[in-house]
């Protein structure tokens, strides 16, 4: 086991450079810390100026995602052990504009999240008299895997559709209209529907199938994306070819 | 916050970096996904070829014994051999995917990813050998 490792991280400064500068720094291994130990580390002992964002170190949170060795992983949840002898490249999720050093600007994902709609809908809401809306183990098996998304962004990252297509909706996001769409609770289906038909929508998504490998809760989102193609073109059929029934599946 | 997904607003500090053209020559799975598009141009050529088959076929006799000749031709032969291999890959790699797409339930059992691949292969030998018994026997 070597005593020490080596870190290059991506450090901007947008007030003194106007490029990023890859920044070594050498730190004790540990065989029980993960990248997100090293940061912190770094930041407590060696470099107070390194900015990157944490919370619950414990892949709930979502908000440490970046790109080690070129692959975007949760860092909470990632040995250092994994990347020996080193060095580790650390470098802010891809696809996204860097605020500074390690910490990315999402609103453009926030945005697109509530443009799903990702939450409940009805037609009319029950009153509280009637009880509450029940659901079997089946019905939430239907849509709990899409559930599991924290928002970490690694889909993003790793999807080059999304590099490419900035305006690409995107496979969290669309995962989450999903995780709504089979749920027995709601009614909204077909508003969700009208937003990822349009430019930007599911067929942007050319299934690539990396957001699925790189996602740390197992949600699939580009499974999701390629059920919504089927969904949307059963539909169209049905409409072409039952133009008087009801489109509301 | 603007509902316009498509802007976002100028920040002249925000570090950006855009796609190089050879973003998919880095990793192996990102070249296997170029490659796998790139074969629905194989399919396209046999689609071609089969077009101008039943032009070849409605000019008459000659016509069609030049559309074979043609096809006896080497670079016909190249080319075929070339566009059966990515036809190839193209049906393994969406065959293989297809559990993705299609979630399909008898009562409240889930059918396993393995049998929805399993048979679109099936379907593929079926439909094949179809074809070399129709092929043979006229």
């Amino acid at each position: 086991m070597p005593t020490n490792v080596t870190l290059d991280i991506f450090r901007y400064r947008p007030e003194d450079e106007l490029k990023p500068v890859f920044q070594s720094y050498e730190i004790p291994f540990r065989k029980d810390w993960v990248i997100l130990d090293a940061l912190n580390y770094i930041k407590d002992s060696l470099d107070g100026s390194l900015s990157y964002r944490w919370s619950c170190r414990m892949g709930v949170c979502g908000s440490c995602g970046m790109m080690v060795n070129g692959t975007p992983v949760l860092t909470c949840a990632t040995f250092l052990e994994k990347f020996l002898p080193g060095p580790i490249r650390v470098e802010p999720l891809k696809n996204f504009p860097v605020i500074r050093d390690l910490v990315i600007e999402m609103s453009d994902f926030m945005r697109k999240l509530k443009r799903v709609k990702p939450w409940i809908i009805r037609d009319e809401e029950k009153s509280l008299s009637e009880g509450e809306y029940l659901q079997t183990p089946t019905q939430l098996a239907d849509y709990k895997q899409y559930s599991m998304c924290i928002n970490c962004m690694l889909c993003y990252a790793a999807c080059p559709i999304y590099g490419l297509e900035p305006s690409f909706t995107g496979p969290a996001a669309i995962a989450l209209a999903q995780r709504y769409n089979f749920d027995n609770r709601d009614q909204g289906k077909k508003q969700r529907m009208e937003a990822l038909l349009q430019d930007g929508g599911i067929w942007e998504c050319t299934l690539v199938g990396e957001c699925s490998v790189v996602c740390p809760k197992g949600v699939d989102p580009a499974g999701a994306i390629q059920r919504y193609k089927v969904a949307s073109t059963t539909e169209w059929w049905k409409s072409l070819l039952m133009p008087w029934g009801s489109r509301e599946g | 916050m603007t509902q316009n997904p498509h802007y976002t607003k100028h920040h002249p500090k925000w570090y950006r970096t855009g796609m190089p053209i050879f973003w998919w020559m880095h990793k192996w799975v990102h070249m296997k996904f170029i490659l796998r598009e790139l074969t629905s141009v194989a399919v396209a050529f046999y689609a071609v070829v089969l077009l101008f088959q039943v032009r070849a076929l409605s000019q008459g006799p000659e016509a069609y014994a030049s559309f074979l000749a043609w096809l006896k031709t080497p670079i016909a032969i190249v080319l075929h051999a070339i566009a059966f291999l990515f036809v190839i890959f193209h049906s393994v790699s969406w065959f293989n995917l297809s559990p993705r797409a299609l979630v399909v339930r008898i009562g409240k059992k889930r059918i396993p990813d393995a049998v929805i691949a399993a048979s679109n292969y099936l379907a593929w030998v079926v439909f094949s050998a179809a074809m070399v018994w129709i092929m043979l026997t006229s």
